[in-house]
């Protein structure tokens, strides 16, 4: 597994920028998907770190449920940061 | 002035987390416990997966604690966005595919929730993962079908039932031998599907909780949307 080291390293890299997009990010649905993608690299980052419980609770709650909820929030209030 | 506030706050918080830091030697056994919970528990509490093995043995009253601040959470959330009208959701159904497909998925998802909280002592997962992985099965379902519906009193009973089981078993525990949630049933051999006394019960029961909780607050929350 020589390419492991790498593969981790470019998950950090989009884990990052996936945050930083979430955080700057005026359209807030388009946050609430970089939020999902943050989910899904930790869920991987985790499987690779030997966490599969954890990796299985940041798959099903990080990745859909969370998303889902946030989602239905901003049916209910404002979908533009001002 | 407030600016100057934060700047000070934040150079206090860094300091002490930057102390934490440089105390700690990475890649050096601070203390022991992980190494004795590594050793032991098959022969404590039978079960070969040691982190269902913390979780629900050693640290039994406060995963309790914490399926006792998930249902709060929950019911918080049901008092506020409870509507006794219960808006009929007027959005059409998803695309036949995403129909078609969900519908041979449902059963599958829900099966292998099942099996992750069942498995809890034998593989990695068990109650929390088992019920948000149910959860997620039937949030797919409201998805692709506007008018599935799930039945409150149903879940309520579930939930209930679930949590009365946990806290009955933690007591007789307690009745039974010396301290809350105490394994009263034979540890069986490892590796079994049927060993670790206590442990698969208790994870049943949560995963059902779990599951019936995230369940109810997902359909709480879609109501309110039209």
């Amino acid at each position: 597994m020589i390419w492991l080291p790498v593969f981790v390293f470019v998950l950090c890299v989009v884990l990052i920028a996936a945050a930083i997009f979430a955080v700057i990010q005026k359209d807030l649905m388009l946050a609430v998907i970089g939020t999902g993608i943050v989910s899904v690299i930790l869920s991987a980052l985790f499987l690779i770190l030997q966490a599969p419980d954890v990796a299985l609770t940041e798959a099903a709650i990080g990745i859909a449920l969370t998303t889902i909820i946030f989602i239905i929030t901003l049916k209910k209030t404002k979908r533009y940061e001002e | 002035m407030r600016k100057v506030f934060a700047i000070i706050l934040l150079g206090i918080f860094g300091f002490y987390i930057l102390s934490t830091i440089l105390l700690l030697d990475f890649g050096k056994r601070s203390n022991n416990v992980g190494q004795h919970y590594l050793e032991t528990t098959v022969q404590e509490t039978g079960s070969v997966n040691s982190v269902t093995a913390i979780i629900v043995s050693y640290r039994g009253f406060d995963t309790l604690g914490e399926v006792t601040v998930l249902f709060l959470a929950a019911t918080g959330l049901g008092g506020i966005l409870y509507d006794k009208k219960g808006k009929k959701r007027k959005l059409q159904h998803a695309s036949l595919i995403v129909r078609v497909t969900s519908q041979i998925i449902y059963p599958l998802i829900i099966l292998l929730g099942v099996y992750v909280f069942v498995h809890g002592h034998l593989t990695p997962g068990g109650g929390f993962q088992g019920g948000a992985i149910i959860a997620t099965g039937v949030l797919m379902m409201f998805m692709s079908y506007r008018t599935f519906e799930t039945n409150h009193t149903i879940l309520s009973w579930i939930e209930s039932i679930a949590g009365l089981t946990f806290v009955t078993i933690g007591f007789t525990g307690l009745m039974l031998g010396h301290t809350f949630l105490e394994n009263f049933l034979s540890l069986g051999t490892p590796n079994t599907l049927v060993s670790a006394g206590i442990i698969p019960i208790i994870y049943t029961a949560v995963g059902f909780k779990v599951g019936a909780e995230l369940t109810a607050l997902l359909d709480n929350m879609l109501k309110t949307i039209k």
